[in-house]
C-alpha cells in the first residue's frame, strides 16, 4: 500500500521524514531510509515487533537523539508533546505542579485542573507522584501533555500499565481530545486492536522502514464489525503472526 | 460493641521501624547523666573533668561578669556568616561545574586540590592577605564549609535521573527554569547532607580562628581561661561548642524532613 501524504492535498504535512537513518554501532542500523508523512490532525498508530525501532523513531521526532549516529530529514511542528512509556513525573513536585510544569499559559492552573479532571484524577492535585498507582501516574503524564495543546503528540505505549476498563475510557478520552484540539498524533502500541480503534492510519515498522501503511476506514470501530476483524487479520499477518500461532480458541474470531 | 477483628500477615521489618518520640534527645541526655553520676560518685575527678554543677557555676559567673552572651553571639555571627558564604559559594560552584563541561574542567580540579590541603594550614597565608581581623576568620570558615557543600551537592546533582532532563527538554523550558525546578530540588538531598558536614566544619574552623587575636567570642574566652588555668571555664566553652553543633545538626535534620517529604525512604 502506498504511503498516503495528507488527506487535504496542498496543506503541508505536520510531520515529514525523509530517508532517515539511525544506527547504534556496527550492524545495529535500526532505521534505514525511513520516509513518513503525517498530516495535521491525523492520528497515526505505529506498530511493529519489539526492537524494530519504534521508540527510536519517536525519539528522533522528539529531538531527543542528538547523540545517535545517522542522518536524514525531519520536520516537526513547533509545539510537540511527548508521553513517555514511564510517566516521568518529577518526584519532588505534587501532581498539579507536575501537570502544568513548563506551561506558560496564564490560565495554566485552571487548565491543569481541567486536564486532571478529564483523566479522572480530580481531587488528587496535591498528591505526591509516589502516592499514585502506576496507571494514575500514567494518566497524570497524559494530562501534562494535553495542557500544552500541542500540534504534535508523540506517545510511546502510553496505556501499557492500564487495566482494560481504564484503557477503554482513556481511548475514548484521547479520541475526544484529539477531535477538539486536532493535534497530529503518533502513538506507539503493541496492541493491534488499540491501533485500529484509535487511529486514522496504522503504519507498521519493519526492517528500518515503513513496511505497511493502511488507512482505517471503518464505519464503527467495533471489534464486532467484520471489516475490523479483516483489518486486524491483515495487520497480524503483516506482523508475522500467522494462523498457526493463534490459539485454536481464538482462531475463529480472527 | 466488640473490637473489630484485625488479623494480618506481617512481614519481619528490615527497615529501622517507626519513629521514637524525642529520640533525638536520648543519646545526649544519657551522656549528661553519666557525667553527673560519675562526678557525684567521684569516678570522674574534678582534675580530669569539672562536675556539671561546677560548670553551671562557672557559666553563671561568665554570664554575669564576663559578657558570655556577647561572646556566644560574636562566635555565632562568625560561624553563621562563614557558613552562609561557604554554602552559597559551594552551591553555585557545584551547579556550574555539574551543568557544564567547561565549568567542571575549570572548577572541579582546583576544588579537589583544595580538599587535600587542610584549610587550617592556610591560615598563615590568610593572615598575610586579610590581616587578623574578622575577614580572615570569616573567609577561613567559609572555605572550610564550602568543600562538603560542593562535594555533596555536585554528587547529588550528577545523580539526578537523566530522564528528567529529557522530559524538561521536551517541555521546552529554559536553563533557568531547569535549574530551579529540576536541578536544585534534585540536588537538595545532597546539599542538605553537605550542610550537615559543613556545620560541623564551620565550628571546627571557629575554634581555630578564634585563637588568633580575638577580642570576643567563645574561643577568646577559652584562650583566656587556658592562660589562667580555669578548667571549669574551658568546659563551659566546650559545652557551648557541643550545644552549637548539636542544635545546628538538629535544625538541618528537621529541615531535611520538612522539605524532603516527597521522598519515600527508610527514614520514614
Ligand atoms: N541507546 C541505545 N544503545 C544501543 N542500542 C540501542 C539504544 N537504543 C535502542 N537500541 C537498539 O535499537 C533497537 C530498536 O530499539 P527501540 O527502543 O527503538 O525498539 P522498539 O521498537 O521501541 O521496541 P519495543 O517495542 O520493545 O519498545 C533495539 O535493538 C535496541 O537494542
Ligand atoms: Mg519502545
Amino acid at each position: 500500500m502506498a504511503a498516503d501524504t495528507g488527506r487535504l492535498t496542498g496543506t503541508p504535512p505536520a510531520v515529514r521524514v525523509r530517508d532517515l537513518y539511525r544506527d547504534f554501532g556496527p550492524g545495529r542500523t535500526v532505521l534505514r531510509g525511513l520516509d513518513l508523512d503525517v498530516a495535521p490532525g491525523e492520528f497515526v498508530a505505529l506498530i511493529g515487533r519489539s526492537g524494530t525501532g519504534k521508540s527510536t523513531l519517536l525519539r528522533a521526532l522528539a529531538g531527543l537523539d542528538r547523540d545517535v549516529a545517522g542522518h536524514g530529514e525531519v520536520t516537526v511542528p513547533d509545539s510537540v508533546s511527548v508521553v513517555f512509556q514511564d510517566s516521568r513525573l518529577l518526584p519532588w513536585k505534587r501532581i498539579l505542579p507536575n501537570v502544568v510544569f513548563g506551561s506558560r499559559a496564564p490560565d495554566a492552573v485552571v487548565r491543569g485542573e481541567r486536564a486532571l479532571a478529564e483523566v479522572g484524577l480530580a481531587g488528587r492535585e496535591r498528591a505526591w507522584p509516589h502516592e499514585l498507582s502506576g496507571g494514575e501516574q500514567q494518566r497524570a503524564s497524559l494530562a501534562r501533555s494535553l495542557v500544552r495543546q500541542p500540534e504534535l503528540l508523540l506517545a510511546d505505549e502510553p496505556f501499557g500499565a492500564l487495566d482494560a476498563l481504564t484503557r477503554i475510557r482513556m481511548h475514548a478520552l484521547l479520541r475526544r481530545l484529539c477531535e477538539t484540539h486536532r493535534p497530529a498524533v503518533l502513538l506507539v502500541t503493541h496492541d493491534v486492536d488499540e491501533a485500529i480503534v484509535l487511529a486514522d492510519r496504522v503504519i507498521l515498522l519493519d526492517d528500518g522502514v515503513v513496511h505497511t501503511d493502511v488507512r482505517v476506514e471503518l464505519p464503527h470501530r467495533s471489534p464486532a464489525d467484520p471489516a475490523f476483524a479483516e483489518l486486524r487479520a491483515y495487520l497480524l499477518d503483516r506482523l508475522g503472526v500467522h494462523d498457526e500461532d493463534v490459539p485454536a480458541g481464538r482462531r475463529a474470531a480472527a | 460493641m466488640t473490637a473489630a477483628v484485625d488479623t494480618r500477615v506481617v512481614r519481619r521489618r528490615l527497615g529501622p521501624g517507626r519513629r521514637i518520640r524525642l529520640a533525638f534527645w536520648v543519646g545526649p541526655v544519657l551522656l549528661l547523666a553519666v557525667w553527673a553520676l560519675g562526678s557525684a560518685f567521684g569516678v570522674i575527678s574534678p582534675a580530669i573533668l569539672t562536675a556539671p554543677w561546677d560548670v553551671l557555676t562557672a557559666f553563671r559567673d561568665q554570664w554575669v561578669e564576663h559578657d558570655l552572651l556577647g561572646n556566644v553571639l560574636a562566635s555565632l555571627a562568625r560561624a553563621g556568616l562563614g557558613l552562609a558564604f561557604g554554602a552559597l559559594a559551594g552551591t553555585v560552584l557545584a551547579v556550574v561545574s555539574g551543568l557544564s563541561r567547561w565549568g567542571e574542567s575549570l572548577i572541579d580540579g582546583p576544588i579537589q586540590i583544595k580538599r587535600s590541603v587542610p584549610t587550617l594550614a592556610l591560615i598563615p597565608l590568610f593572615i598575610a592577605w586579610f590581616g587578623i581581623g574578622q575577614e580572615m576568620k570569616v573567609v577561613t570558615i567559609a572555605l572550610i564549609s564550602m568543600i562538603p557543600i560542593y562535594v555533596n551537592t555536585h554528587n547529588g546533582l550528577r545523580g539526578i535521573d537523566g530522564r528528567y532532563a529529557e522530559l524538561a527538554e521536551t517541555l521546552a523550558i529554559g536553563r533557568g527554569e531547569f535549574v530551579r525546578h529540576v536541578v536544585l530540588p534534585g540536588a537538595l538531598p545532597g546539599f542538605l547532607l553537605g550542610l550537615r558536614f559543613a556545620v560541623t566544619s564551620s565550628l571546627l574552623g571557629l575554634v581555630v580562628v578564634e585563637q588568633y587575636n580575638a577580642t570576643s567570642g567563645v574561643g577568646h574566652m577559652m584562650t583566656l581561661a587556658e592562660q589562667y588555668g580555669q578548667t571549669d571555664v574551658l568546659v563551659v566553652g566546650l559545652v557551648i561548642y557541643g550545644v552549637f553543633g548539636f542544635l545546628a545538626d538538629a535544625t538541618v535534620r528537621l529541615t531535611e524532613r520538612k522539605v524532603l517529604t516527597w521522598r519515600r525512604t527508610l527514614d520514614g
